[in-house]
């Protein structure tokens, strides 16, 4: 619980300010949500897909720190005119670069976009019924820390008993 | 790669721009020092007193002198006997690691159990989870949901095995006034042995307390709490109580310190103790008028709001912590700043690891309320002014902040 200093780039700053492409798509041709507000983080990827599987448009909505929103805002413009497989590609280390560097405790703030925006497109295959062999069976290292901050933070509460 | 960063935040600073106004609220992290006390600290650097106390020359017994007035004049804003009873240290933090190790080191042949309430500050619990792992065993006594300790629970806990007690007695995050005195009577009445710790750094300045009629044994005091310098607070000691020092080296006139003392800093607490007893009760009614007019007005003016520790008589006169929902603590404290007002968070965000406030938890606050609570606290220089302009930044900031937050779960 004890805290550490942030020094956040002004990339991070600039985006938390001014954010790119906020705000509920709605008529997103897919979504996801990773984290949730009991873990203090929360982002909502949204993905406007056209021929070839390219990404027209992107936004997002979030719940969090001023890492979260800038790291968020900036994937929405990365994958901007890719294929979802080049999107897929994007790790959170190229994220954490992008926004000028993250300070050591904001790392899972990149790694959560990048989570959110990997589930989007796992789901988007899904529900098309055809899962691309570029698209690993288990779920990446971006998805599966999102699943274990979502799942610490359920257990937390419940040891903690954080409220009813 | 470039995906880690660890350096200067010059561009950060500079982004705030020319600001309109600048209202400082964190007085839980550090304090600025008016000039009045800045001022009297000054000759005490270089014009007297610039010499180690314990030495016989006249710098030396000036810099005895100024440290024995101050500990007289500190001594008697909480009713102790003796200036001896005043042990200068660097901070709260130093002075409460003294009093729990010093006085379970002390106390060992007699038991090994202390107790504390959920609430206590960090210097106090990582303190006694340290004392575990040397063999002692901490048991933590319940609060309720405004924070104040389950005096029943004490009661059973409470028996001739406990050797230290400490419990604060306000709370800093949330303001809550412990029943002290009670809890003292509990635990002497089971444990006459046993040594009673208040870490009273909320208390000091805010409301009148004599450590004799409390009955404890030792109290924390903090210098920057009360508008004085960092870098000092104090730990009375009870004469005829005795600890184990926890630092060795050269003993001056700190008979559980060691090292040469900081004359100046301590002229300056001592100063800052004059001056915050000094038209007491107006300076405290402006607190109390200031606290709740920007309780109010954020509880009025703002939708889900939640106000975490007690209202009114039970609070402390400077505390003020609200939960917004549907806004992250952190990036709150980030846009106000950004607008001139400095506040702080128990988000998770701004910690370790992924655990909020453990006093909101302990007070039954949901994780999400936790995340997102803020912590102010008023003074007497603050004025009317100082929280309109605030009350209108908190709530332009979340309502963008909001924004963000969009429609997500509904």
């Amino acid at each position: 619980m004890s805290r550490t200093p942030l020094p956040y780039s002004p990339k991070i700053l600039e985006l938390f300010r001014n954010p790119k492409n906020l705000g509920r798509m709605e008529n997103a041709d897919a979504s996801a949500v990773a984290g949730n507000p009991a873990c203090g983080d929360m982002i909502t990827f949204y993905l406007k897909i056209g021929e070839g599987d390219v990404i027209e448009q992107a936004s997002f909505e979030s719940y969090g720190c001023a890492a979260n929103i800038a790291t968020s805002s900036i994937l929405t413009e990365m994958v901007k005119g890719k294929t979802l497989r080049e999107a897929w590609e994007i790790s959170w280390k190229h994220v954490a670069e992008e926004v000028g560097g993250l300070p050591s405790v904001k790392f899972h703030c990149g790694v959560l976009a990048v989570g959110a925006m990997r589930r989007a497109i796992r789901d988007y295959y899904r529900r098309r019924g055809e899962m691309p062999g570029w698209i690993p069976e288990e779920p990446t290292f971006e998805e599966k820390q999102a699943l274990e901050e979502e799942e610490l933070a359920k257990r937390l509460a419940k040891r903690i008993g954080g409220g009813t | 790669m470039e995906w880690f960063v660890m350096g200067g935040v010059e561009e950060l600073i500079k982004a705030h721009g020319e600001l309109e106004k600048e209202v400082y609220l964190d007085f839980e992290n550090s304090s600025p020092v008016p000039g009045e006390i800045v001022e009297v600290m000054l000759p005490y650097f270089n014009k007297v007193a610039y010499g180690n106390p314990t030495l016989t020359h006249k710098p030396g017994w000036e810099a005895y002198e100024a440290i024995w007035k101050s500990a007289e004049k500190v001594a008697g804003f909480i009713g102790a006997r003796e200036p001896e009873e005043i042990n200068f240290t660097p901070g709260e933090t130093e002075a409460n690691n003294l009093a729990l190790i010093g006085a379970a080191l002390k106390q060992k042949k007699n038991g090994r159990k202390i107790i504390i309430s959920e609430i206590e500050p960090l210097s106090v619990l990582h303190v006694c989870r340290m004392l575990e792992s040397y063999g002692f065993v901490t048991v933590k006594v319940p609060v309720d949901e405004e924070g104040i300790i389950d005096l029943e629970e004490l009661k059973r806990v409470a028996d001739r095995e406990v050797i230290l007690a400490s419990f604060m007695f306000v709370n800093n995050e949330i303001g809550t006034i412990e029943p002290i005195k009670e809890a003292v009577e509990i635990v002497k009445d089971r444990s006459p042995e046993s040594l009673f710790h208040t870490d009273a750094s909320d208390a000091y300045g805010r409301i009148i307390f004599d450590v004799e009629r409390l009955g404890v044994d030792l109290a924390t005091i903090s210098s920057y709490k009360i508008l004085g310098p960092r870098g000092v607070g104090a730990l009375y000691v009870k004469s005829g109580v005795s600890l184990e020092k926890i630092l060795e080296g050269q003993f001056g006139t700190q008979r559980l310190w060691p090292g040469v003392e900081n004359t100046p800093l301590i002229v300056g607490f001592a100063f800052a103790s004059e001056k915050a007893f000094t038209n007491f009760e107006r300076n405290i009614a402006h607190m109390r008028h200031l606290r709740d007019k920007l309780i109010d007005g954020i509880l009025n003016g703002i939708d889900e709001t939640l106000l975490n520790g007690p209202k009114g008589d039970r609070r402390s006169p400077d505390n003020v912590n609200v939960s917004f929902l549907k806004c992250e603590g952190e990036s709150l404290t980030v846009e106000l700043s950004l607008k001139g007002v400095y506040v702080s968070s128990g988000s998770a965000c701004t910690r370790r690891i992924l655990q909020p406030s453990h006093v909101l938890l302990a007070i039954g606050r949901k994780f999400e309320e936790a995340h997102g609570s803020i912590l102010m606290k008023v003074t007497r220089y603050h004025t009317d002014e100082d929280i309109d302009y605030v009350l209108q930044a908190i709530c332009e900031s979340v309502a963008r902040l909001r924004t963000i937050y969009g429609s997500m779960g509904g």
